[in-house]
This record gives C-alpha cells, structure tokens and sequence, in this order.
C-alpha cells in the first residue's frame, strides 16, 4: 500500500522529469530547414508552370500540367527511396506541398504492395493520405456552403 | 504431504536450485547492426535486410528460424534434444515465432513482452529446467525495420520527420540454448525478477524510452530488496533498448531512491548504433536486447570481463491502437542474473 503510494506519487512529477531531460530540438534550425526545403519545391512548382504558361493555351491547363508534373515527381523520388530524407530535413517544407501528398499516397502504396493489389495496395494507399481528402473536401464543401448562403458565389 | 519447497527470495525473486547454463548462443544480424559498435560481437551478418525475402515477415521469421538453428548447432543438439521453443517477436499474433516453430517441430510456448521478450524467454526457459520438467529449452526472438514500422508507424517510405527520442528497430534474429550446468560451459542463470507492468502516463509512443524507465527502476529496485544486493554485487547492469533518452530517466529514477550506477549501467540500444543520426535515441525492437545480452555479454563473460551480470531488458506494451485511442503506454522490464563459475 505505502509502495503503491509511493509508486504514484513518482508517477505524478515524472512527466515533469521527462520534460526536464527530453532532447530540445533546436526550433530555429528545424524552421529554417522547413523553410528551405518547403521554399525550394515550392521554387521549382513556379518555374515548371511558368514554363507551361508559355506552352499551354489557357492559365487552367498550365495549372493543371504544373499539379501533375509535381506529383510526378513526388512519386518517383518516393519510389527511389529520396524524398523520406527529404522529408527528414525538411519536415513539414516536405509534407505540405503536393509532392508530400504524392509521396503520402506512394508509400503506403508501395508498402502494401505485398498484401496484393486489391486488399493490400489499393485498400491501404489512403491510410496517410485520407485524411487529407476527407478534410479537404469537407472544408470546401462548408466553405462552399457558407458562401452560397451568404451570396458571395458566382 | 510434504510442501514443495518454494524457490523464492523476498517478494519478487525466483532463486533457481541448480542454476541452468547458457550453452549455445546464435546472434544474427543485418548490416546497420553489424556496422555498428558491437557488430563484431554478432555470429553472423547478413548483408541486406530483406535477406533475398519478399517481404519483410518473411525476413523476420527467416532471421528467427535460423538463429534458433544455428544456436542448436552451437550447442551441438539437434531439434529432437530439446523439449520446448520459447519464442515471440514484435507482430501481431507473434507470427515470426509461430512459423519458426512450425519449421522445428518443437513443443511451442509463444510468449509476448515486446523487447523484453529475451528476459522473458530466457527466465522462463531456466525456471523449466531447474524445476525438472524440460531437459533442455530453445529461446528464439527476431525484429526487422520494416515489419515493425508498418504495423506500429508509419509507411517505411514516408517523408515523416523523426524525433530525437525515436528509436530505429534492429534487424535480426538472436537464440540460446538453456541446459543444466553440468551440459556445458556458459554463464549461470542464478535468478530471475520477472517485472510487473508500469505505466507512468507516458502517451506519446514516439518515446518508449520513458515509456519503459519506470518498469526498469521499479524491477531493479524489487531485485536488490530480494536479493539484499547493491551495484557493486554485478560488475555490468545491462538494460535492454532504453537507449540514450530512457537510460538518462532511468539513472535519475534510480539515483533518487539512493542508488547509484556508477559505471556499471550499459544499454543495448544506446550502444548498437553508436552516433548514427538515423537511429535517433538508439535501437529497439525484441532482438535488441537478445542480441547485445547473447553477442556481446556471452563474450564478454566467456573471456572473464564480466563475471556478474545483472540483465534488465525492457518493453513497450502499448498497441497502434491503444495509443490511437488515447491511452498511456505501459512498460515492463523483467531481470535475469547471470553468473560465470
């Protein structure tokens, strides 16, 4: 009983003790590697749609091919095995633009693969990316709504 | 009707009659742990993880099942002289130790303590065979990477950015053969402090280290009550996967109720990768602890460098889906004291 009490009482300021001696991660650091990372795809998104605003008829399909060639390249640096470093350095600078999302939908696909195409792969490529699309979605929807009820859509 | 005499010391301890030896000993290894500070302590490194399997489960069970062949072979036994497999792994429904059994034929015992799976295995292997009722018992484990992100984390290619406090599961698969002490040479398992489960409220699952330092303190301290030892009894205190943060916690725990390291504290897992960055705080994973107490202490005893030593793995008992669901992550941590003549 006296240990069990004691046991408890340890219990209640350990988390401060954890606190005390967890690794302080250089915040400013991580920012900056976020900010590089994040900044450098986002660099490259530009210059590939200004290159298809000279090629496409309209800005709608430049955009369109820019979406595409970026997730393009989410995916093919998932599958050589470089953009989970990318994501190491850069942490959310490689998670928020759409080269995460692909890369987001890519691994789960590639490491489901074993389970088969259907209940494996198919089944469990949205198990990061779900949210994502569930959320977005449901965010345009509200949006949607809010502004058709407020009259400000088309 | 005459009582059996009950083998315990204090409340907690098991004091084995005619402590059982350690007389073949298998680590097998991948290459990140065979590169690292105690890889030339490991039997055997294969030189990728996935050892020509096409999945890891299947490398998994792959290390296990030939770890546990290979420490028959060390021990010159064959299947048939031995009359349990103990064996459990990190997987659901511990499928790796499953199979394996499958392929040896042995009477199975499939146990789960998660990375304090060797101190399991291994107490309960010597508790059989002091008591009579097994000639001799086969512990096998084995971890991979890959097997284990995918079902307790994350996609393996994912471009999540890991913490300092994020330990790297060793790949592997480690096995001893426990026999009675006139079988062989091989250090003595003179007792055995199994743990009870302690949770300190530690709900993120990306820091098993504190997760787990509560149960190393609290099976330590029940173990030298017991056993009315200090540190300066063993000549190595040896926690199993801790690694650099838990082992910190652990030190503050224990030194807060008077008791004091010194130098005699070691972790497997903060030792396996040495400085790696990619390893974060350091190794875990259920071949960890075998395999750093079957690699490099087996050695280490063999050439007399240590002749007590106090083993201490440790686990993380928490699911994907506790932790989803909000609850705290338990640890436990289980001692075995071996002992050289």
């Amino acid at each position: 009983m006296d240990r069990d009490r004691k046991a408890i009482e340890g219990a209640k300021d350990y988390q401060r003790l954890v606190q005390q001696l967890a690794p302080k991660p250089n915040a400013a650091r991580l920012a900056a590697r976020a900010f590089l990372v994040g900044g450098t795809i986002c660099f490259l998104g530009q210059f590939v749609f200004d290159y298809f605003r000279y090629r496409q008829p309209t800005e709608g399909e430049a955009i369109a091919a820019t979406l595409a060639s970026m997730i393009l390249l989410g995916v093919v640096l998932t599958a050589l095995g470089v953009y989970d470093d990318v994501g190491q350095l850069g942490g959310m600078g490689a998670a928020v633009p759409i080269t995460g999302f692909a890369n987001a939908l890519t691994s789960a696909a590639m490491d489901f693969r074993r389970e088969g195409f259907v209940l494996g792969m198919a089944a469990k490529m949205f198990v990061i990316a779900g949210p994502v699309i569930v959320f977005g979605i449901l965010a345009g929807t509200l949006t949607g709504l809010v502004a058709w009820l407020v009259g400000a859509g088309p | 009707m005459p009582a059996i005499a009950v083998q315990r010391l204090g409340e907690y301890t098991v004091q084995l009659r005619q402590p059982p030896r350690i007389v073949g000993a298998f680590t097998l290894m991948g290459p990140r742990e065979g590169a690292g500070p105690l890889g030339q302590y490991f039997d055997a490194i294969v030189d990728d993880d996935m050892w020509g399997e096409v999945s890891a489960e299947k490398a998994e069970r792959k290390y296990l099942e030939h770890a546990a062949r290979r420490a028959l072979d060390q021990a010159g036994l064959a299947e048939q002289d031995v009359d349990y497999l103990i064996a459990g792994d990190l997987l659901n429904q511990i499928v790796s130790a499953t199979f394996s059994a499958r392929s040896l034929g042995i009477p199975y015992l499939g146990v789960f303590a998660a990375c304090a799976t060797s101190a399991l295995g291994l107490g309960l292997a010597a508790m059989l065979v002091d008591g009579g009722y097994a000639r001799r018992v086969l512990v096998a484990t084995a971890s991979h990477y890959q097997s284990v992100e995918r079902q307790y984390r994350y996609p393996i290619e994912l471009n999540i950015q890991r913490k300092e406090t994020n330990q790297w599961t060793a790949t592997g698969g480690a096995a001893a053969v426990v026999a009675p002490p006139g079988e062989g040479a091989g250090p003595r398992i003179t007792r055995i402090t199994f743990g009870r489960v302690v949770d300190w409220g530690i709900k993120d699952a990306n820091d098993m280290g504190a997760a787990m330092a509560p149960a190393a303190c609290d099976t330590l301290l029940r173990h030298f009550q017991d056993t009315n030892t200090t540190p300066g009894d063993y000549d190595l205190i040896i926690t199993g996967d801790l690694a650099k943060v838990g082992s910190k916690l652990f030190r503050a725990l224990v030194e807060r109720v008077g008791v004091t390291l010194g130098g005699k504290h070691m972790d497997g897992g903060a030792s396996m990768y040495g400085t790696a960055p990619w390893a974060g705080a350091g190794a875990s994973g259920s071949v960890c602890s075998m395999a750093v107490l079957l690699g490099y202490v087996y050695k280490e005893m063999a050439r007399g460098r240590y002749r007590r030593v106090l083993a201490l793995p440790t686990g993380c008992l928490h699911s994907p889906t506790t932790w989803q669901q909000g609850d705290s992550c338990p640890g436990i941590s289980h001692a075995i004291a071996l002992e050289t003549d």
